[in-house]
């Protein structure tokens, strides 16, 4: 019998994250902070600091509190439900790589630091967009006492915030990970790109032959669990996305009148914003089934359980962005209207980390073969 | 009531024991799948006998009180001996209206006397309960029930009809709803609750042919039937409101039921099973990309259901809307059923264009059970009419 558990911790944490994303990410501020250069403002990343929330994976004797990836899934719920953009899961993900793939000394620099509330991302995909994270093009040589790193990655969250990128390249033939201070990129290696979801800080890192210390190459190289980990992480941000644009949706369906009639009486409405409804709960009990196992270190369980959680709520968040514009009417047509917010924020979500077709493609052979 | 661990795994052996020895072998015909479809005395009599063997030996009706025919335990025993019932695919208990309808009802809102009256008969399927909800011309819309019960001395009087009756020809007792007035503030004012006898004279179920072809339920004619007053369970003009509460009890989203098995359980594991099977264009249907891709989705749509149940046991989980899960439940395992069966018979290339015979995949289980399959989405509301139910109450949308 499939359980969810549920732990004291993620209970907690869910009701600091609940009031914190309230309370700091409303829509009037979400809309305000695209307007920003930064994805958030520095005192709402620090209140984050110090809630301790960057440390929450991170092991005690690095300064963390040693918890399970599982027990981030609250907040990255919380943050995906209210659209608040923050490098949180890009630091937790780049976290994740570190606490898998570092040596004990690249734990001992990097990992305190980033408890203490240092910023770290992940950059993994490239210019053809392919989600497979061991096919990549950018290479590094190593000389010596140096490393040569030649790369060009894209969608690099909040890179200029973070003290540390975690980069993969070919290193003789095998795809490996880098560790890329913020003080070492060149100027101009960093470049703002145009993303769909404009609550997200998206840079494409460029660098020629850049050399760094050898000893920021890590020795693990475990790209499957840094891409479960991110499934996890995703998912979680889309279930809490598909409750945010559910309420959107049901506010204007009660308020919103046509032809005398509020138009939630009409079925042709109602009848898909159920579907919506379920589809949410199908997400959150994918989502928190994984978070079990992966908190239990259920390995041969986890990749079918994320894989399915991404499937399923990539397709679920689309339809309801999707369908809470069309729902909108005439105003859903306009900018003002915050039902695109939530349509181009799961457009996002599906086709970052492999979309619902490419993640069915791989769970045929684990559930049929 | 506390049970220990020790207690609980002892009887999930002791329950997974006596259904792998108990299970009856073929009985040489097909057999229903739920007990809309029961269309022959044959099948009726099987299953009957089934029911009795499993109350005998106390696997069912266990949660419900010991003064009137349950065994007083702890529902968590029950849970135990339903799981073994699905795990060792036995037949399921025809008696699902007296189970899960009849006997919850009588067991919260009725007297003494009912209870003692009705409650053992459900449980060994000695009295056989059928639903007189739907109409002809009202099927998911109760309130408008027209079916009259005139009051007359200590009796009430009743004409009309009542459709989709199962097992109406083999019951005993129909929960009935029926008007008892016609001028109250609005339509469901004037609805009253019966727990009628089949056996009053100007009752007469007649069966209907169902679109598989084969007979599994009746309408039910009422001919100024007399039936007694004490009948009555709640005060007239209340029939709605037991209705609702009866209506709890089937969508599960209250406990009180009997358990037991139910109807035969598709698994999706049964669709990959028949996906290596059957042959599409000469090949394993399952090598076929496209049909990978529609039995993952299927796969990944079942296993979100699954975790329903441990997801209820979480109210941390549920936040905004947090009857969803439990109102949702028919509306999601009714549909996933057809859905599967009507995928089912597309694994079977021009094969799948066949029905119940020999040269079918399966005998044309397939095809069978996907036309049955429109009793879990019609009956007991539709799927449209659980959509609107679940959007008024659920998400608070106004009514339509």
């Amino acid at each position: 019998m499939a359980t969810i558990e549920f732990s004291e911790e993620q209970t907690m944490l869910m009701e600091t994250a609940v009031d914190f994303c309230r309370k700091h990410s409303p829509l009037d501020r979400v809309r305000a902070q695209i307007e920003q250069s930064d994805g958030i403002s520095a005192e709402v990343w620090q209140e984050m600091v110090d809630l301790g929330w960057l440390g929450i994976t991170v092991p005690e004797p690095y300064g963390g509190l040693g918890l399970s990836l599982a027990d981030t899934v609250p907040i990255a719920e919380s943050m995906g439900r209210h659209l608040m953009g923050s490098p949180f899961v890009a630091t937790t993900l780049a976290t994740q790589a570190l606490i898998q793939n570092a040596s004990e000394t690249q734990k001992e620099h990097w990992l305190p630091q980033i408890a203490e509330g240092s910023a770290a991302s992940l950059a993994l995909t490239e210019e053809d967009g392919n989600w497979n994270l061991t096919e990549v093009g950018s290479h590094a040589q190593v000389q010596g006492d140096k490393l040569l790193l030649t790369a060009k990655k894209c969608f690099v969250l909040d890179a200029p915030q973070a003290a540390v990128i975690v980069v993969s390249a070919q290193v003789d033939g095998a795809a490996r990970l880098v560790a890329v201070t913020a003080d070492q990129l060149p100027e101009g290696a960093l470049v703002r790109e145009t993303v769909i979801d404009e609550t997200r800080r998206s840079y494409t890192l460029e660098v020629d032959a850049l050399a760094l210390p050898a000893d920021q190459l890590l020795p693990g190289a475990d790209f499957a669990s840094i891409e479960h980990a991110a499934l996890l992480l995703l998912s979680a941000e889309m279930s809490g996305g598909l409750a945010g644009v559910l309420h959107v949706i049901i506010d204007y369906l009660t308020t919103r009148k046509q032809f005398d009639q509020y138009i939630g009486s009409y079925q042709s409405l109602k009848h898909p914003t159920v579907q919506i409804l379920l589809s949410m709960e199908a997400c959150r009990s994918h989502v928190y089934r994984a978070a079990t196992l992966i908190a239990q270190s259920d390995n041969d369980a986890i990749e079918e359980a994320v894989r399915m959680a991404k499937a399923q709520g990539s397709e679920a968040f689309a339809f309801a962005g999707d369908r809470a514009v069309q729902f909108h009417g005439g105003f859903g047509f306009t900018y003002e209207c915050d039902a695109q917010l939530f349509l181009r924020r799961a457009l996002w979500c599906q086709y970052q980390f492999g979309d619902a077709a490419y993640h069915r493609n791989l769970l045929a052979p684990l559930l049929l073969d | 009531m506390s049970v220990t661990q020790a207690e609980i795994a002892e009887f999930e052996e002791q329950a997974d024991r006596w259904f792998a020895e108990h299970k009856p072998g073929n009985p040489g015909f097909i057999l229903p799948e739920t007990f809309m479809e029961v269309g022959t005395d044959q099948q009726f009599e099987f299953l009957r006998d089934w029911q009795q063997k499993v109350y005998e030996n106390g696997y069912v009706g266990m949660s419900w009180p010991k003064e009137y025919g349950g065994l007083g335990m702890d529902q968590v025993f029950q849970d135990i001996a339903t799981k073994a019932m699905a795990k060792h695919r036995v037949p399921f208990l025809p008696n699902t209206i007296g189970l899960n309808w009849a006997g919850p009802l009588i067991l919260a809102m009725g007297s003494e006397e009912e209870k003692r009256q009705y409650i053992k008969g459900i449980l060994s399927a000695e009295d056989i309960w059928c639903q007189g909800f739907s109409e002809p011309d009202h099927g998911s819309d109760l309130g408008s029930a027209q079916c009259k019960a005139v009051k007359d001395g200590d009796e009430y009087v009743i004409n009309g009809s009542k459709i989709w009756t199962s097992l109406g020809s083999y019951a005993k007792y129909m929960i009935l709803i029926a008007r008892t007035s016609t001028d109250g503030p609005n339509k469901y004012a004037g609805l009253s609750f019966f727990l009628a006898p089949m056996q009053a004279a100007g009752i007469e179920p007649r069966p209907i042919k169902k679109l598989t072809g084969e007979y599994g339920f009746c309408q039910t004619f009422f001919h100024d039937a007399r039936i007694p007053a004490s009948c009555m369970i709640g005060k007239e003009g209340e029939g709605w409101k037991v209705a609702m509460a009866t209506l709890m009890f089937e969508r599960g989203a209250v406990g009180g039921q009997a358990g037991g098995l139910s109807m035969m359980d598709l698994s999706i594991d049964d669709i990959v099973e028949l996906a290596r099977r059957a042959k599409r264009n000469g090949k394993p249907a399952i090598e076929d990309p496209h049909v990978r891709e529609q039995l993952v989705d299927l796969i990944t749509e079942a296993r979100g259901n699954s975790y329903m149940s441990a997801r209820t046991k979480v109210p941390a989980l549920a936040t905004d809307w947090p009857d969803a899960v439990s109102m949702s439940g028919k509306l999601r395992a009714t549909e996933l059923k057809r859905r599967m069966c009507q995928f089912a018979i597309s694994l079977q290339g021009a094969n799948g264009a066949r029905y119940v015979s020999s040269e079918a995949v399966d005998g044309g289980l397939w095809q069978r059970s996907y036309l049955n399959a429109f009793s879990g989405t019609i009956g007991g509301g539709t799927s449209q009419i659980q959509h609107n139910i679940i959007g008024e109450r659920v998400l608070g949308l106004p009514k339509s």
